[in-house]
């Protein structure tokens, strides 16, 4: 029978008695934890497409214009 | 100067890693908190990650943040409305410079007050590479509650890497 890994730990110090405590995640906790780093994964890749997308349609417009980004910063100055 | 930082806990992680460090039962006879990082988490994919902040063990939606950051190629802002946490971005991941960590501090001012809490840090991530980002970041946390507990986890990585640091100190007025 193949015996479980053990779940991630955590530190819980308690500033009163400076008692410091390693403890075991629960399995609920361990799904959680992965749940909440899934989502803040695909925020991260939907702002870092958003910015690139962004810089692209910029890049197109200023060839588009055929100008440079310093001509359009003057152009809005 | 005048002797008004305290060391009330610190806390380094041990083999293994943490999935996160809990400050408990934080005294409220100080005007001021500040916490004090030095960290590494394991998310691979990114040389950024950032560290989730929550107060007294309270999820919901009251927390809010605000950032600006600059990376090798450029600056950008984000911000985190109804979370459960505030953000504080950047610090360092598995893929960045081996044994480097990301580094930064968190002021709470009024933290046992009887109005809304309000943070700000700032963190960088250390990579010996173009890549490698600063942070400015705002939070607020609408709840009236003392704060008397501190949780710091990895925003997209689980672990926090082994030798990584929290210090928690109090600041008293001068």
């Amino acid at each position: 029978m193949e015996s479980k890994m053990p779940n991630p730990t955590r530190i819980e110090i308690n500033c009163e008695t400076g008692v410091e405590s390693i403890i075991e995640l629960t399995d609920a906790e361990v799904a959680e934890l992965t749940y909440q780093a899934e989502l803040a994964a695909e925020k991260k890749a939907e702002e870092d497409a958003q910015a690139e997308a962004n810089a692209a349609a910029k890049a197109a417009l200023l060839d588009r214009l055929d100008i440079t980004a310093e001509e359009a910063k003057l152009l809005l100055a | 100067m005048p002797d008004t930082f305290e060391l009330i806990a610190s806390s380094t992680v041990g083999s293994g890693g943490a999935a996160n460090i809990d400050f408990t039962s934080i005294p409220s006879t100080y005007t001021d908190l500040c916490v004090k990082f030095s960290i590494r988490t394991n998310r691979t994919g990114s040389v950024e990650d950032a560290i989730r902040i929550q107060f007294n063990g309270s999820g919901g939606t009251a927390y809010t943040s605000r950032m600006v950051y600059g990376s090798g190629t450029g600056a950008a802002s984000t911000n985190y409305t109804s979370t459960a946490y505030t953000v504080s971005f950047s610090t360092s991941t598995a893929d960045t410079t081996a044994n480097t960590f990301g580094n930064g501090e968190m002021y709470i001012p009024n933290y046992a007050g009887s109005t809304n809490k309000s943070t700000s840090s700032d963190l960088v991530s250390e990579n010996n590479a173009t890549a490698a980002t600063a942070g400015l970041n705002a939070g607020l946390w609408s709840n009236t509650a003392a704060i008397n507990r501190i949780t710091l986890t990895p925003n997209s990585g689980t672990l926090f890497n082994q030798y990584s640091t929290a210090y928690l100190y109090g600041v008293k007025n001068a």
